[in-house]
């Protein structure tokens, strides 16, 4: 187990270096990378020149990387250039947002993919297996952004029953309806197939036949028997599930007008604010990875054949 | 009259048969999806000709008209007008055009650079292979649609580099599943043989063990289609896509996002073009995953 930990810990340093690299040496390859860095048309010589000294434009590549990476460790992200204030700070205030949704619509796509998919496999061909399979099936294809879109118009435009957008201050649940759903849709219908597919699978094997044949109930059966089985496949697409997660919030929040990371970035996209961006970018990421390496971990511990492999 | 009776009673069951039989070939065959998928392409392809307006004339005397058949509507646009008075069935057809093309585009680049990959990564073995599915799992660890909006406020929007953004997200699949199945093939006997035979590793790999890897990347490719659809509409939502005023469905649903209260129809109907477009190429693609390999199943 602790050799699994660590080499799990060593690619994901690798990872962060890799995603870090990648982005670092494709702002030097256009050129002047100061450019990046400043409004346009709205600063002096002489902070154009300072501006080049900070970011050490005079040293090797590589060393300009390991300063930059240095200052990103230490929590040194730089200034917006719209507005001059912290990255750090900017991003403060709002991750607090994205992890609420994030981990919403997590929540949601447990709470109904999973119990769906069962119950699409155990009464497969019948009227929950169509109502699951058509939720499943808009889940995949329906771009994220425009399911968001049409919530809003129908439960919020039409009905009024829901508020428009965004999160308002404090805590309120109807505020959050629309976004988790937005957000855990996809997340949901994928939930909802793998468990949909494996229980199927497991339904058949011998040792459920034998829990039914010694006369366990058959709600045991599934619920406890077959789903225990059954959930490893899940777990198995999470990292990939969660690299969506990231892209739905970036869409949802823009939909929602949701006062989060995503948001964040995508106002930097539009103001072309690149440190804001890059910041968002690196803390995204960050968190990614360490969400994934803490389900690594969990999923060796629910599945020994993994960390003994 | 007997016999007339009779003889009515055979043809309704001659129709009923020709029924049960057209319910089974749609069964058997992807019929609908690919009468969808043909009109799109027709569309597509003839869209200056098949477009009733020019998309991209602009008339502020008819912002925001509506559909045909709601109040107001006019049978100038059949599917009302968007926020710049552009009328949006010609919008949605040449967006097909615009989506179908990147699509098209992108999987062949993602196909043709992620088999690649996947070849040399299965075959060669060793430190390249080693290499090459680092690069996968750290493509697959970080969160892509970042590094995609860094590369567009850095280089731009371009063509070019929204195919190799969408190729970024999706050329893993293949060279996970190509490799995969090369090193199921070198084990077997005819590479082998063809090695004995003095071939060079690059036939043995082109000629005899592409073949066997060539059901997969149609499978693959047909479902990576309605991903790649998506990707590019997420995208082109996020003003990250192809630039405007070439109309794209994504973009064309950010802009009906402002205006739900009063004209829906904006964010509806684009929106609509890509679910009816991707779930056609879903249903393709399992179709013919289950048509080529129904083992498959387990992995895609």
């Amino acid at each position: 187990m602790r050799q699994f930990l660590l080499r799990r810990l060593g690619f994901t340093v690798l990872a962060m270096i890799g995603a870090t690299a990648l982005i670092f040496f494709l702002s030097r390859l256009i050129g002047d990378p100061r450019i990046l860095y400043m409004a346009q048309g709205r600063f002096s010589q002489a902070r154009w020149d300072a501006l080049g000294k900070e970011m050490n434009l005079d040293k090797p590549l590589v060393m300009q990387y390991g300063i930059w990476l240095t200052q990103v460790v230490r929590g040194d992200l730089g200034r917006s250039v719209a507005n001059n204030r912290k990255v750090t700070d900017m991003i403060r205030e709002r991750a607090g947002n994205t992890l609420q949704l994030g981990l919403a619509g997590f929540i949601f796509a447990a709470l109904f993919g999973v119990p769906l998919g069962v119950l699409s496999a155990v009464k497969r061909g019948g009227m929950w297996d169509y109502i699951a399979r058509t939720f499943a099936l808009l889940g995949q294809a329906a771009p994220p952004f425009w399911l968001g879109i049409m919530l809003l118009l129908l439960f919020a435009a039409k009905l009024h029953w829901l508020p428009s957008a965004t999160k308002g201050d404090g805590f309120a649940i109807r505020n959050f309806i629309l976004p988790t759903i937005t957000i855990g849709w996809l997340f949901a219908a994928a939930n909802l197939r793998l468990i949909r597919t494996s229980m199927l699978e497991v339904i058949d094997s011998e040792y459920v036949k034998l829990a039914r044949a010694k006369g366990v109930s058959s709600a045991r059966v599934i619920w406890k028997h077959a789903l225990r089985n059954a959930m490893i496949a899940p777990l198995t697409f999470m990292g990939i599930n969660l690299a969506a997660l990231v892209t739905g919030s970036v869409l949802t929040e823009t939909v929602f007008a949701w006062p989060g990371l995503g948001r964040l970035s995508i106002q930097a996209v539009n103001n072309n604010d690149f440190p804001v961006l890059l910041g968002t970018a690196l803390v995204f990421s960050f968190i990614f990875l360490a969400v994934n390496f803490w389900v690594d971990i969990l999923y060796a511990y629910l599945d020994p054949r993994i960390r003994l492999s | 009259m007997a016999s007339m009776a009779g003889a009515g009673r055979l043809t309704d069951l001659a129709a009923v048969r020709r029924a049960r039989q057209a319910i089974d070939f749609t069964r058997r065959w992807p019929v609908i999806p690919v009468v969808i998928l043909s009109v799109l392409a027709f569309a597509a392809i003839f869209a200056p000709w098949v477009e009733p307006q020019d998309p991209l004339k602009a008339s502020l005397r008819d912002r925001v008209a509506p559909p045909v058949w709601a109040a107001g509507g006019s049978s100038k646009f059949l599917l009302g007008a968007d926020p710049l008075g552009r009328d949006l069935l010609s919008r949605i057809i040449r967006g097909a055009r615009v989506s179908l093309t990147i699509a098209a585009a992108a999987t062949a680049v993602g196909l043709l650079f992620g088999t690649t990959l996947g070849l040399v990564s299965g075959y060669v073995g060793g430190l390249l292979d080693e290499i090459i599915m680092r690069l996968v799992d750290i493509s697959l660890a970080i969160p892509l649609i970042m590094v995609a909006l860094v590369i567009v406020v850095i280089v731009g929007q371009s063509f070019g580099i929204l195919i190799l953004i969408i190729v970024l997200f999706g050329w893993t699949g293949y060279t996970r599943q190509v490799r995969a199945q090369v090193l199921s093939l070198k084990e077997l006997d005819y590479v082998a043989l063809a090695k004995i035979s003095g071939a060079s590793g690059f036939r043995i790999v082109f000629r005899h063990i592409l073949p066997g890897v060539v059901h997969i990347l149609i499978v693959l490719a047909t479902l990576n289609i309605g991903s790649v659809i998506l990707t590019e509409s997420v995208l082109s939502f996020l003003g990250a896509g192809i630039p405007p005023p070439t109309p794209a469905w994504g973009a064309m649903v950010a802009q009906g996002r402002d205006y739900l209260t009063d004209a829906w129809w904006v964010a509806l109907f684009p929106g609509l073009a890509i679910l009816v477009t991707v779930v056609a190429i879903n249903f393709l693609g399992d179709w013919m995953r289950d048509r080529f390999d129904p083992r498959l199943r387990q992995i895609l």
